[in-house]
């Protein structure tokens, strides 16, 4: 027997869900509709009785204060002014509420209750077309890929009843051995394999040897190991590098291993004894206290976003956060950070390229995503950054990363002979084939359709569930490996884990969401919230009881054995069998051209205007600097209570804070610092100082807030077009070197990294690529948070000064931007200086000299200075002419001095600092022999005013002014 | 009794229960994050406990509504447990979804048949939003004064932040607000930094009479949606680099009042 429960707000109650799709309808240009109403669905299954049903509805699908329910009586469409869309999720795809639903229908005492499915029904109103209706339903209401709209009047929620038939063993092998080359590419191209001619001439030649075929589990085995996503081929191949800089002769060079000779070098280098694992591990770990380690690793996950944003952000934060539990024994998450790009929100919609996104559509899914699954785990998220350009339509960057904290003795881990093969937390299902793979090649408008299966749906209570019980089972020594099911699923994590010794895997015994998967589907399957251990048989009951005290599922499948070989069984019936050293050694060497040659840009002539008040407005409403407190504030970022300095600070707690401040050890004073630089525009005229400045402003952000350099680790993640493309390459290789001189020059090691390449468009034979887009993330373990500074203005008639010397740079800068330039002239690092600049200041802090200071980036010293002026709800007089200042670095004379220049260029290693009178000759004997200028003083009023060169006042504003500027482009 | 016991309880989903243990620990108590399934099979008793703390997070993912599925397990699964804790005079705290627990299960406000008359539904401002709010006690509070014995003797106005999308604290009708008014057992009000009672933000949710807190009718029962357990320490306070140095956060003299309150009376 089934019934169908419609759950709806009662009249005057505020329907939320309704009128946020109300919102997002005019977004999409639909003025037609009047209204939206929401109404919850559930379908019931099973043998209960009406009463039973009603006492459901009254305990627990309703609230008895708020809502109203009715029974087998589905709402309807009553009139021709109104339209009645329902839907609900596709056959295999898992239902998120139902786990929780059946529990707590038998916590009611109510048994044989079979199923529960949900599905949402929304009612609007309005003379709307059908043309138009489509266009809600499909861009707002769901989403292909996971739900559908179910017709009405049809039967009860048809389509989320279907059943999954069962699954019989049927196995296939492919005819590598009588392949000709043009086959061999097909095999790959038709596969999603992504393996290039000589791979598959490879494995072709190794399965000879064994005289057979490979099945299709072997050859997906092979795929995933080997893909670009999970091998980095990229980074560790050969290069075969040219480049040519203006005024320069062609250099040519080989490159080995660009990660080697770049990001790892400087770590080689630098030799610190704080760092304790580094480029092994999920993530790279680094000294905390005497007592513990902490870990972080930061994740990208574009191609998923860009097809479904909820999801695909969802399952990126769920994914990183499995990186630091992974790494070791087990990291305790404590805090998130996220990255991300997109196409600017009021891009036309009749420009989209066909099967892509709305840019708007996709940001509002990307934050809802990194809400839900940030919040629910209950890790703040204090740190982030978003930046907008058209060539993100079609692929939007989105970056995670995580942080966690884990005891000294916990930050190594060794499979040992005989371990017990144990898959904890989520079941497996057909969700998120084919991610690794998928994930090495271009989007297309097919992508849509072709990877559907390369979407993942996110369960965070169940993560939830499964970090609390594996550091119950970490602390209790339990297990002697952890590594998580990230992308290639069980393939990837057992090929890892058994590299060195061998595992054996029986398919069938992992715990399906449905029936119906093939051994080769369930080895592949990149379901979210599943973790693979490696348990001593000794310790196996304990393990077992830890998990299911706290019901989560934890499944022997198998055992890490002495064979060296990967060998996989479906009800005995081998299915895969591989030596781990072809596996993880026999991918040919891959040998890619790269070509650099520095692009010259028109050099934009135009005089600069007495006023620059309109300039400076633009700019603070430029999307890449104004205020992100619509995103910040859906993030929980003070849960776990260790928020010393939080994302937003100010008088009213809305400015800009430079980085954030957490004490992961409660009671301790000891704290960490994130921070992250991203700067894609100078990337347009010179990767390598796009990367140096990168760094630069990380670890300025560290000093900023009180930071010093003494531990600071920085991640890399590169995010690229083609790599397969010459000049991409040529970018990307010119950019490696940056992060390495940039790195080393301050002296700050690189621990972990990634890279996300094939961020690419295609559509027809035209080519979208992304901005070649670096992140640099910085943490720093601090030792006395109570040295911390914030970046708003405290108490009138203090100093303000700034460090650091400005040049005419305004290459790639927002100022440029305004117009629509870009120029010639990028910003560069003296590492040497910015490094002395640097230690100066965070000893300053350290005794307590500064009481504001603000880190100058994008849209220069001006946007920095009203930025404090406004957060700290007090006015600034500021001089230009007392600003240190030169054309170049090398040309230190200045012929044509400009205000314009002076206050929006982008120079690196620069801050704004507020000083007390008091204190004056403290802070400038710690200055001593750097340049830095005495450039105005803090005031009463509520006005901003800058005088120019020649004296007069160029910039005039009131803070209400400056501060509304800078709030209303994403006040949403 | 010198250092009470406090059962921090957890769940699915539960994520505010180590800073809840820890500012139960720094008031002076000694608590113990227990998992409800503890309590279901025995192995764990409430009964040896003197304080039950419902922390903040997503039990169960907030499925069926906000607390709905925990609120329901103490109903049918712990009910007696529950029930003598309260009948022996001991206290309970319920902090963001533990307050939206408490509410659901009808031991808030509290009345003898258990029936749900109030709610925290989501927003007006239709998201999750993380913020710091003022709060003050309400003068009927102070009329009968120390009614309720968490939030004896705290200052006129505190600071604590609040962080949900559920929050927006609404009543069956109006006889059950005026009800609450009238027996003191409204708590705290979203107010001002002076103490004013004012429309978004500092109602960050659209409450109804600004309402944040309230309590039972012993005054025992406590819950609200900010959190106390955010601001133990001067250093959570979101100004203190501009010079304002406390040694404890206002959050802490909640905890300490319950605290004080167990050694005292049991």
């Amino acid at each position: 027997m089934s019934w169908k429960i419609e759950i709806k707000e009662k009249r005057g109650i505020f329907d939320a869900v309704g009128e946020g799709i109300k919102k997002d309808i005019l977004d999409l240009g639909i003025r037609s509709v009047k209204g939206v109403s929401f109404i919850q669905v559930y379908s019931i299954e099973g043998n209960v009785t009406d009463g039973q049903i009603t006492q459901i509805c009254e305990e627990l699908l309703s609230d008895r204060v708020s809502q109203t329910f009715r029974v087998n009586h589905p709402y309807q469409q009553n009139n021709q002014n109104e339209k009645v869309v329902e839907v609900a999720y596709n056959p295999g795809v898992m239902d998120p509420v139902e786990a929780s639903a059946l529990k707590a229908v038998k916590d009611l005492g109510i048994e044989g209750v079979r199923s529960i499915k949900t599905a949402k029904k929304y009612v609007i109103r309005g003379k709307i077309r059908s043309g138009d209706l489509r266009v809600i339903s499909e861009k707002l209401l769901y989403n292909k890929l996971i739900q559908h709209v179910v017709a009405p009047p049809g039967p009860a929620a048809a389509g989320l009843l279907a059943r999954e038939e069962g699954y019989t063993l049927d196995l296939i092998t492919v005819d590598l051995l009588g392949a000709s080359d043009k086959t061999l590419e097909k095999i790959s191209k038709r596969g999603q394999l992504f393996l290039n001619l000589a791979e598959m001439r490879r494995i072709k030649e190794y399965f000879r040897r064994l005289k057979r075929n490979p099945t299709d589990c072997e050859l997906e085995t092979i795929a995933q190991t080997w893909s670009e996503h999970c091998w980095h081929k990229t980074f560790r191949g050969r290069i075969d590098y040219t480049e040519k800089l203006p005024g320069l002769k062609t250099s040519r060079k080989k490159i080995h291993n660009l990660l080697k000779s770049t990001i790892m070098k400087v770590t080689d280098e630098l030799a610190k004894p704080w760092c304790v694992s580094v480029f092994k591990d999920n993530a790279g770990v680094i000294r905390f206290d005497e007592k513990h380690n902490v870990c972080f690793k930061v994740e990208t996950h574009n191609h998923p976003s860009a097809l479904e944003p909820f999801g695909g952000a969802n399952t990126g934060v769920g994914g990183v956060i499995r990186d630091p539990l992974g790494t070791g024994l087990g990291a305790k998450p404590v805090l998130n950070t996220d990255v991300f790009c997109f196409a600017p929100p009021e891009y036309p919609f009749n420009k989209l390229p066909k099967g892509t996104l709305h840019p708007k559509r996709i940001m509002k899914g990307v934050v809802s995503g990194v809400r839900d699954y940030g919040n629910k785990m209950g890790i703040p998220t204090v740190n982030g950054a978003v930046l907008f350009h058209e060539r993100f339509v079609g692929n939007p960057l989105v970056y995670c990363g995580t942080a966690g904290i884990m005891a000294k003795g916990q930050s190594f881990k060794r499979v040992k002979k005989g371990d017990l093969i144990v898959v904890v937390g989520g079941r497996t299902g057909r969700d998120g084939i084919h991610g690794a793979t998928f994930s090495s090649g271009e989007l297309t408008h097919e992508s849509e359709r072709l990877s559907s299966g390369a979407v993942q749906i996110g369960n965070p209570i169940q993560e939830k569930k499964m970090v609390d019980t594996i550091l119950t089972a970490r602390d209790r020594g339990l297990y002697n490996a952890i590594t998580d099911c990230g992308a290639g699923g069980l393939s990837s994590a057992v090929g890892e884990m058994g590299e060195e010794l061998g595992a054996r895997v029986d398919l069938e015994k992992v715990p399906l969401k449905y029936e119906g998967l093939s051994y080769m589907e369930i080895w592949i399957s990149e379901s979210q919230e599943r973790m693979v251990l490696s348990v001593a048989r000794s310790k196996i009951d304990a393990l077992m009881d830890v998990f299911s005290g706290e019901d989560v599922e934890a499944t022997v499948i198998g055992e890490f054995d002495a064979t060296k070989k990967l060998r996989l069984y479906y009800r005995d019936t081998p299915v895969c069998e591989l030596d781990m050293q072809f596996l993880h050694h026999g991918l040919p060497p891959v040998e890619k051209k790269a070509v650099f040659i520095q692009p010259v840009h028109r050099e934009p002539v135009f005089p600069c205007v007495k006023d620059l008040t309109g300039s400076l407005l633009k700019l603070l409403s430029h999307y890449d600097i104004c205020s992100k407190e619509w995103i910040i504030r859906q993030y929980d970022h003070e849960v776990q209570g260790g928020s010393v300095l939080k994302p937003l600070a100010g008088i009213d707690g809305d400015g800009p804070s430079d980085a954030s401040v957490v004490t992961p050890v409660a009671g301790s004073k000891r704290g960490l610092i994130v921070s992250n630089g991203i700067n894609f525009r100078f990337g347009f005229i010179d990767p390598y100082w796009m990367a140096a400045s990168c760094v630069d402003e990380a670890l300025r952000q560290i000093i900023a807030t009180g930071g010093s350099l003494e531990e600071v680790a920085v991640l890399d993640n590169f995010c690229w077009g083609n790599p397969d493309k010459p000049d991409r390459l040529g970018a990307l290789v010119r950019a490696a070197y940056g992060c390495y001189a940039a790195a080393k020059g301050f002296g700050v090691p690189f621990i972990s990294g990634k890279d996300s390449l094939y961020n690419e468009y295609t559509l027809e034979n035209r080519s979208i690529s992304i901005p070649g887009t670096l992140l640099i993330s910085a943490i720093a373990v601090t030792k006395d948070v109570r040295s911390t500074v914030s970046m708003y203005a405290k108490e009138a008639g203090d100093l303000v000064y700034i460090v650091g010397p400005t040049f005419d740079e305004l290459g790639g800068s927002h100022y440029y931007d305004l117009s629509g330039a870009i120029g010639n002239v990028v910003p560069r690092v003296n590492t040497g200086k910015a490094k002395r600049a640097f230690e100066a200041l965070s000893t300053a802090s350290g005794l307590g000299l500064v009481k504001a200071m603000h880190d100058c980036s994008d849209g220069g010293l001006a946007v920095a200075a009203a930025e404090m002026a406004f957060a700290g709800g007090l006015g600034m007089e500021l001089f230009v002419s007392e600003v240190p200042y030169a054309v170049t670095q090398r040309e230190r004379r200045n012929k044509n001095r400009r205000d314009d220049f002076v206050l929006f260029s982008e120079s690196n290693s620069r801050f704004i600092v507020e000083v007390d009178k008091k204190r004056q000759k403290d802070f400038e004997r710690l200055l001593k022999g750097l340049e830095f200028g005495l450039i105005g003083c803090i005031s009463k009023d509520k006005a901003f005013r800058v005088y120019g060169l020649d004296g007069k006042t160029c910039v005039k504003a009131t803070l209400g002014e400056l501060k509304e500027a800078w709030q209303k482009p994403l006040r949403w | 009794m010198k250092k009470p016991k406090v059962c921090v309880l957890r769940t699915a989903g539960t994520n505010c229960d180590m800073e809840t243990a820890y500012a139960f620990l720094k008031a002076g108590a000694v608590p113990a994050r227990v998992h409800v399934n503890r309590l279901i099979d025995r192995s764990e008793r409430l009964e040896k406990y003197h304080i039950l703390a419902i922390p903040g997070g997503f039990s169960y993912g907030d499925d069926l509504g906000a607390g709905k599925v925990l609120a329901n397990e103490l109903k049918y699964k712990l009910f007696d447990q529950v029930r003598n804790f309260i009948r022996e005079g001991k206290l309970i705290i319920g902090i963001c979804n533990g307050f939206q627990v408490l509410v659901k299960t009808g031991l808030l406000p509290g009345n003898a048949s258990l029936r749900q008359d109030t709610s925290l539904i989501i927003n007006d401002s239709g998201k999750f939003e993380d913020r710091w709010v003022y709060l003050k006690q309400p003068a009927e509070g102070r009329r009968k004064p120390g009614k309720c014995v968490w939030t004896r003797d705290l200052a006129e106005v505190i600071y604590l932040p609040v962080a949900h999308g559920e929050g927006k604290f609404i009543t069956l009708d109006s006889a059950v607000l005026e009800g609450l008014k009238e027996s003191g057992q409204v708590v705290f009000q979203y107010c001002s930094a002076r103490g004013a009672l004012g429309g978004y933000p500092q109602n960050p949710n659209g409450s109804s009479d600004n309402i944040a807190g309230i309590c039972d009718p012993t005054g025992r029962i406590l819950g609200l949606m900010p959190h106390p357990e955010r601001h133990v320490e001067g250093l959570q306070h979101p100004d203190w680099t501009a010079g304002k140095k406390e040694k404890q956060g206002d959050g802490f003299f909640i905890f300490r009042n319950g605290v004080e309150y167990a050694k005292k009376n049991m």
